[in-house]
């Protein structure tokens, strides 16, 4: 599945909810489901502070594509990396680096992105660009 | 619940056009005052009044606008001289804010008094604004910086307090009520403490303005800080009380118009306070409109809007309480109409998101105070602050969608 197919499915499923209730039940429970990090993994090195709560980024290249794995403290904003991840990890550095995320707010949570959220999220996504780039030039 | 009330909360609210407003479906909960309170309409119209009538540089011009703007401008002062119980408006002087009042004590009295091998005490319970400008003096001049602990209730360790004070300590900056607990500090006993120890005091009055009764003269405060944004008034505007001979002594802060006598290249004197102090075209509009906010905390009288607070800062914590898992963090028995909390096992930031999906805005985080949420072993709080436009059937707004987060989260 292209990073643009998986976007347009997650639209999709989101298409189902109509309050903002059932969407975040949906999005808290990606965020437990969340396979996350181990607490040796959750290091200084790949910590993204936000002022609210912290992310932590893990990424390696596997064959010609870039795996991503990433954990939060806070339940909402796991969730939402769920769907990053989902989105964007398995995919080469060249595709990840150019992607368009628009799933965001097509399913009305661009707001996460924001850098006033403080969460992370924004820089997770830049983060996640910038290891793209950098496996990307390396080839 | 049972209300004798002398105000009239619904017509207040009619005051603040903002209130007036649906977040997400919802009609807006505004519990963020601590962070910044709502502006009455007459605060908005006199700032839109200053812009359309009398706008003006002050102080230099001759003509007619000139004149008023700078009346205008002085009376704000004389207003807030009033305010504080000042004895004189020299001791007034217009910061931005709290934040750079505190850094302008730094900068000016910090460098000139305090050197190497002094001592400067801070509380547990400060904000960062607090702490930096301190931490950047000491490093700079070697100066040692202490902090007074703060006890599991949130309050201060006023017996740790007397054992940090000796003849070492040239300043105390603390602040009189905290933004993350609403604890309210004793400070006229840390004030006559540092005195007889010599050292002076500077108090953090960010939080109080809006709720206690100041007068600076009774608490015998050295400086004392406060932001306009905190207290009904505009943003950007805020000011430092310092005792005259203090000022007097204490080098400019920043150079440049106004705040000189005679400039030639070899020798510039300054003038006077608290032109001193004031260097550039300050923020007249604001200065102008914090008047207006004083007035209109005047007309409804601080003692009403105390005790309008204190109900629902009662009921808040009565009905939070209740909540299973919610923990309150700050049971002081001192405090103004701010609850902090926990909740077991849900991350604040969810918290503030859903709740924010409900209409009701709260502030989530450290609240600017890292080394207390570190004394409390916690990485953050949701912080329900209150104000004088608040009811009982918001605080039922928040309980309700305290439920509704729980019940999605856990
Ligand atoms: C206790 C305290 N001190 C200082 C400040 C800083 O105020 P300002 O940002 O208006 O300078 C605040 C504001 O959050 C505060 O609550």
């Amino acid at each position: 599945m292209t990073i643009n197919e998986s976007q347009d499915e997650i639209i999709e499923e989101f298409e189902l909810f109509d309050d903002w209730a059932d969407k975040y039940e949906y999005i808290i429970d990606l965020g437990k489901k969340l396979k996350g990090l181990s607490e040796e993994q959750k290091t200084e090195d790949n910590i993204i502070k936000g002022c609210q709560s912290r992310v932590w980024l893990n990424a390696r290249k596997e064959d010609e594509s870039l795996i991503f794995e990433a954990d939060s403290e806070a339940i909402i904003v796991k969730g939402l990396v769920n769907m990053l991840i989902r989105v964007l990890s398995g995919h080469t550095p060249h595709d990840i680096a150019k992607a368009d995320l628009y799933f965001m707010d097509k399913i009305g949570m661009s707001q996460h992105l924001a850098q006033t959220r403080s969460n992370g999220l924004a820089s997770m996504v830049k983060q996640m660009k910038n290891y793209a780039i950098a496996y990307s030039l390396k080839n | 619940m049972q209300l004798t009330e002398t105000l009239d909360i619904q017509a207040i609210r009619a005051d603040f056009p903002i209130l007036n407003q649906e977040i997400n479906g919802r009609k807006l909960v505004y519990f963020d005052n601590a962070a910044t309170t709502q502006k009455p309409t007459s605060v908005i119209e006199t700032i839109t009044h200053y812009y359309n009538f009398d706008n003006a540089n002050i102080h230099r011009g001759i003509h007619t606008l000139a004149e008023r703007a700078t009346r205008d401008f002085e009376a704000s002062r004389e207003a807030i001289r009033d305010f504080l119980g000042a004895s004189s408006i020299e001791e007034i002087i217009f910061t931005s804010g709290t934040t750079q009042g505190i850094n302008l004590v730094a900068s000016t009295f910090g460098r000139k008094f305090i050197k190497e091998g002094d001592e400067i005490i801070i509380s547990g319970m400060e904000h960062h604004s607090n702490i930096v400008p301190w931490q950047m003096l000491c490093e700079e001049n070697g100066i040692k910086l202490k902090v007074i602990p703060v006890t599991d209730l949130g309050e201060l360790d006023m017996e740790a307090y007397q054992n940090l004070l000796s003849e070492k300590v040239k300043l105390v900056s603390v602040n009189h009520v905290s933004n993350s607990l609403g604890t309210i500090n004793p400070v006229k006993e840390i004030i006559d403490l540092a005195h007889s120890f010599g050292a002076k005091v500077l108090i953090d009055g960010a939080q109080a303005t809006s709720h206690l009764n100041i007068d600076v003269q009774a608490l015998d405060a050295d400086f004392y800080v406060f932001s306009a944004h905190k207290l009904y008034g505009p943003t950007g505007i805020g000011v430092l009380y310092g005792r005259k001979d203090i000022l007097n002594a204490m080098p400019p802060y920043m150079g440049g118009g106004e705040m000189i006598k005679d400039v030639t290249f070899e020798k510039t004197t300054y003038n006077e306070l608290p032109y001193k102090f004031e260097a550039g075209t300050p923020n007249i509009a604001d200065v102008v409109a914090l008047k207006t906010a004083l007035e209109y905390i005047a007309f409804h009288g601080k003692e009403n809007i105390a005790a309008h607070e204190d109900m629902l800062l009662k009921y808040a914590t009565e009905q939070l309480s209740e909540i299973e898992g919610l923990r309150i963090i700050g049971q002081a028995k001192e405090k103004i109409s701010v609850v902090s909390f926990v909740i077991d096992g849900i991350h604040h930031q969810d918290i503030g998101v859903l709740l924010d999906n409900q209409g009701v805005a709260v502030r989530t985080g450290h609240h600017c105070t890292q080394p207390l949420m570190q004394r409390f072993n916690i990485l953050g709080t949701s912080r329900a602050s209150f104000a004088v436009y608040n009811t009982v059937e918001e605080i039922d707004r928040l309980v309700a969608g305290l439920h509704k987060v729980k019940k999605m989260l856990l």
